[in-house]
């Protein structure tokens, strides 16, 4: 089972594979028998993972499977009870990594203007005062933004308080991104709008991304692989991959290599609600 | 038309009020020796501050309101913190505060009339107690209530436990800090002014409107009230803008 989960599934029933995967280069990330238990209940026992270099991977499945659980672990907020987590062989304190919660307005640090939230990270790793606005400002130019970063927070709509967190993850040109359901607090139009936005800065930068939704149709529009998650002690259900070129556009939502990838996953998670 | 008046709206309730006292004041429902006009209680108010004796003891009980809350605010925000850093020692002591914050501090003199003497010590010591009391107990829930995703957010960023605590949750308690000051202030007047009435006064306003009571001065007792009446306005004022000042963020 292990083997299983280590290795990239290509080709899964109804899923044609449009390219023959790149030539296997060593994993970004090695989670390797990862066990956590709450109480009595197992999330994750003995669970392995590889985490390719470059590429965004959306984590999806059913309601309590420990989507965000895993996230949390990798990243560090929620001790492991037991297992290994490499990243390039080294551990999570020797990488530069960044985080995005869900709840934007509890994340961001209300009493600073957006960019003072924006240069926290530099100004914990002692940069002076004209590196950090420097990196700010090439941030700014390279994702074209244009928001006043000179407002607060809560003087802003709520994709640009998001907008904000992620400039925060990414100013310190973080090795690999941690989004954990990053705009499920934002209505729908808004939603559509920074999933662009995360595409461009994934585009951009080529950062290994691990982002949990609980939007099917989001998790697979954004990802080159979707890893389905089972219920608890939580497997991976299967490890989807998914090729169309970017950058995607709402075009992209009706070709047959979308639809028959997503018609996939969704089996996959109905199986593992029944099974649950 | 409706609109344009609406900025005076809140100066409606001062005119009805001074003109239902007109009205008792003419009508003689009220002994006039009980209740003056209101020309002659502005009068002495006006000649009272002006120079007048009122005006001294104004400043004494600002000064005693202003002294014991420094001394509220400089021993119960360390220690709040201190104690609010830690769930299970705020837990343990919770009772011991609550139930002093919950014991009226005017039952309190006599205890602190024997330790300070009948000085001013006294007085101060005593609104130092209850504010410090109420000023604690907020400063503890600022600090235990800050929110985790917050300081989650400070750690994952690689935060220290001593960035955490003055980047992050002291900041985070500062709202409940002021509610606590605000209302510490308010008390701290309380107690000051009952005490300036009784524990052998020469001064302040509680000893003004007292004394005034006592030689049937009554434009002078009332002119003491309210002007005890806009200080504690002033008061809370003061800290409403040095909260939106300093918390600019609170509440949003």
């Amino acid at each position: 089972m292990a083997d299983g989960a280590v290795r990239t599934r290509l080709a899964t029933e109804g899923v044609p594979s449009s390219a023959p995967s790149a030539a296997p280069t060593a994993p970004h990330v090695t989670v390797r028998g990862l066990t956590k238990r709450f109480g009595n209940a197992s999330i994750y026992e003995r669970f392995d993972l590889d985490i390719p270099r470059g590429k965004l991977i959306s984590v999806f499945g059913p309601n309590g499977c420990g989507k965000s659980t895993l996230i949390n672990i990798i990243a560090g907020l929620i001790p492991a009870d037991a297992g290994e987590i490499l990243f390039d062989g080294k551990p999570l304190r020797a990488i530069r990594f960044g985080y995005v919660f869900q709840n934007y307005r509890e994340a961001l640090f209300p009493w600073l203007r957006s960019i003072d939230n924006i240069e926290y990270p530099l100004k914990l790793m002692k940069q002076p005062k004209a590196e950090r606005r420097a990196r700010v400002e090439k941030l700014v130019a390279h994702l074209g933004v244009k928001i006043d970063l000179k407002r607060y927070p809560y003087e802003m709509s709520g994709g640009q308080q998001q907008l904000i967190s992620i400039m925060r993850a990414l100013v310190v040109e973080p090795e690999i991104l941690f989004l954990d359901e990053p705009f499920s607090a934002l209505d729908y139009e808004m939603t559509l709008f920074m999933r662009e936005q995360l595409q461009r800065i994934f585009m951009e930068t080529g950062t290994t991304t691990m982002l949990v939704s609980h939007d099917l149709e989001e998790a697979v529009y954004l990802a080159d692989r979707i890893l389905l998650l089972s219920r608890g002690p939580a497997q991976i259900a299967d490890d989807v991959p998914f090729h169309a070129a970017r950058p995607r556009a709402d075009a992209t939502l009706s070709e047959p290599d979308f639809i028959t990838t997503k018609a996939h996953c969704l089996d996959v998670f109905q199986r593992e609600v029944r099974r649950g | 038309m409706r609109k344009a008046l609406d900025p005076f709206l809140p100066v409606l309730g001062v005119i009805g009020l001074i003109a239902l006292w007109y009205l008792a004041f003419w009508s003689r429902i009220v002994d006039p020796v009980l209740l003056p006009s209101p020309g002659d209680t502005f009068r002495a108010m006006y000649k009272g501050m002006a120079g007048g004796r009122l005006s001294f003891d104004f400043v004494k009980t600002v000064e005693r309101t202003v002294i014991s809350t420094l001394i509220a605010a400089g021993s119960a925000i360390p220690l709040g913190i201190f104690l609010g850093a830690s769930q299970r020692l705020y837990r343990s002591v919770e009772f011991v505060i609550d139930f002093f914050r919950s014991t009226p501090a005017s039952a309190m003199f006599p205890l602190f009339l024997v330790l300070f003497g009948v000085g001013n010590e006294t007085k101060i010591a005593v609104a130092a107690f209850g504010a410090a009391l109420v000023i604690l107990f907020n400063v503890a829930y600022g600090v235990m209530n800050a929110r985790k995703t917050r300081i989650l957010a400070a750690r994952v960023m690689g935060a220290s436990r001593v960035q955490v605590l003055t980047g992050v949750v002291l900041l985070e308690s500062m709202p409940q800090t002021f509610v606590g000051l605000r209302n510490g202030v308010s008390l701290a007047l309380v107690i000051v002014v009952v005490a300036e009435m009784f524990i052998g006064s020469t001064d302040g306003l509680g000893h003004r409107v007292f004394e005034a009571q006592q030689l049937f001065n009554m434009p002078d007792m009332y002119a003491a009230i309210f002007a005890a009446g806009a200080l504690g306005y002033g008061l809370n004022l003061l800290f409403l803008v040095a909260e939106r000042y300093f918390v600019h963020w609170s509440g949003k």
